[in-house]
């Protein structure tokens, strides 16, 4: 019972800062509910058994990736968004606001769809239903470079890619001046 | 049952007292200390040779007028603190400070000093201490001033920077125990080689603990790595506009994080209790001591090393520490493999 107290607490606590992340007129503001929400994601993970990936959430994602979030949001200096007195002005513009929009539902649909069509959950790596063994860090790396060595170097190209992109382009703007 | 539960209350209760006053008998010793390396005596007019002045500058602080900028942010500006000094509390929960006890044969059952012990506690104390920068940070920012704003960059900057050679560091600790909780980190130095020197990681990881230790000053914004409060350039820093309480938690963040990283590398590399001629039961008795000895060395690094230049702290960062390292966790790697495998 108090699990289950804890689940939703934890969730409507994610639910509830991801929605206000999109309702702030302050970007500073919404770098920290995001924050706030990955703490309860983080929250939820550990609730599942899986304290690794708790942990791990919180320094790749609350921890490295938002503080360059909020590095970049202070050194831009993002202006305040004036609030829409029309609720539906982004939908009225035209171009590629509405791409978006369509895209948007397009995932709404998807993910109603997946949450509606599955039933009864099956764990994804088979450890006799021992938690301790799934939840172990040894044992996640065994599986991480083993049965899912394709998927985590691909992953690894994916990100080395991303990061080369980076740095052509921040040096190729140095050659110009 | 119920004994024991009273029992590691107990502990948790002590162990945040020990936190909060840490602060203070910090802010004196560095005073002291201080004052010895300069010459001079030190505060020496409140109580015997001046060992009540922090309550003096406790009471003064509370006394003081609570100032906030008009153009600040109000909530950001409120919260900061409070995250600098939750962070800083929180990380300790998973810092295990002694072995099992029966508290003299006071308890049926032994129960572990410390207050959480997790599988992957290591990884819990980094991932809080990552936390705390934002407390920084948004001082800085929510201040709505250049110097904090400066500050608050600054230091960001520099716990990215640093972080990375600090979780290298520890990697290679990681791998030579094989195990992320510290207290089994602390049990796999027990014993000793050629019956005398006890196996400790700081002699199989002398380059990881000087890389782990520049990494934890620069963690923790001390002097000589102290850019985000470097009052010549900036005022004050990221807390300028702070001022009574409030300016108060973040100097008691600093001193708690200075705890924390001292009593994670005593357990990390100074084999946490164990300590030779010394039983296993009376062993916080060394681990006390190790940790006090390592606040003592921050001290002393921060009165006799003059500040670096912050270009001269980024280049040192990534050029210089970062790789060095990296190679220390490689040759661990081999090392460890040719001897296991």
């Amino acid at each position: 019972m108090p699990e289950t107290l804890q689940f939703y607490l934890f969730a409507a606590l994610a639910i509830g800062a991801s929605a206000l992340v999109i309702g702030q007129r302050n970007p500073m503001h919404s770098v920290l509910l995001l924050i706030a929400s990955f703490g309860a994601l983080a929250g939820l993970y550990v609730l599942l058994d899986a304290p690794f990936v708790a942990v791990a959430q919180i320094i790749i994602y609350a921890g490295a990736i938002m503080v360059l979030f909020l590095f970049v949001v202070m050194l831009l200096n993002a202006p305040q968004e004036d609030a829409h007195k029309d609720p539906f002005a982004l939908v009225r513009q035209s171009g590629l606001t509405r791409v978006g929009a369509v895209l948007a539902l397009l995932l709404l649909l998807q993910l109603s769809w997946a949450l509606l069509s599955v039933s009864g959950l099956a764990g994804p790596v088979d450890a006799g239903g021992d938690a301790a063994v799934v939840s172990s860090v040894p044992e996640l790396g065994r599986v991480l470079f083993t049965d899912y060595m394709f998927a985590f170097e691909a992953t690894s190209v994916l990100i080395l890619v991303a990061m080369v992109g980076a740095v052509v382009l921040a040096g190729r703007r140095e050659n110009e001046e | 049952m119920e004994l024991r539960l009273l029992v590691q209350l107990g502990i948790i209760g002590l162990a945040f007292f020990m936190l909060i006053n840490a602060s203070a008998v910090l802010v004196l010793a560095e005073r002291k200390i201080m004052a010895a390396i300069q010459q001079r005596y030190g505060p020496y007019l409140v109580g015997p040779h001046g060992m009540l002045q922090p309550l003096a500058d406790i009471l003064k602080l509370l006394m003081k007028e609570e100032l906030r900028p008009k153009e600040a942010d109000k909530w950001l500006f409120t919260l900061a603190p409070v995250i600098a000094v939750t962070a800083a509390f929180t990380a300790f929960a998973t810092v295990p400070f002694g072995a099992e006890t029966t508290f003299f044969g006071l308890l049926d059952e032994p129960v572990k000093l410390g207050i959480a012990d997790v599988n992957v506690g290591l990884l819990v104390v980094f991932a809080v201490t990552s936390m705390g920068v934002y407390g920084i940070v948004l001082a800085g920012w929510a201040s709505n001033s250049k110097y904090s704003l400066l500050g608050g960059l600054r230091s960001s900057a520099q716990m990215i920077s640093y972080e990375l050679s600090y979780a290298t560091a520890l990697a290679s600790v990681v791998l030579l125990s094989g195990s992320l909780s510290l207290r089994e980190i602390v049990n796999a130095q027990e014993g000793y080689w050629f019956g005398f020197i006890p196996q400790w990681y700081l002699f199989l990881q002398p380059l990881g603990f000087i890389i782990y230790g520049i990494a934890g000053v620069a963690e923790t914004n001390r002097a000589p790595f102290d850019f985000p409060e470097a009052e010549q350039e900036l005022v004050s820093g990221y807390n300028t506009e702070y001022s009574s309480v409030r300016f108060a938690l973040f100097p008691q963040a600093e001193y708690i994080n200075m705890v924390t990283m001292s009593a994670v590398a005593t357990n990390l590399y100074l084999g946490g209790w164990h300590f030779p001629f010394v039983p296993v039961e009376y062993g916080w008795i060394a681990f006390l001591a190790k940790v006090g000895f390592l606040l003592f060395a921050y001290i002393w690094i921060r009165w006799t090393v003059p500040r670096y230049r912050y270009d001269q702290l980024m280049q040192f960062g990534w050029k210089w520490l970062l790789p060095a390292a990296v190679i220390n966790l490689l040759i661990t790697a081999a090392v460890f493999l040719y001897f296991n495998a």
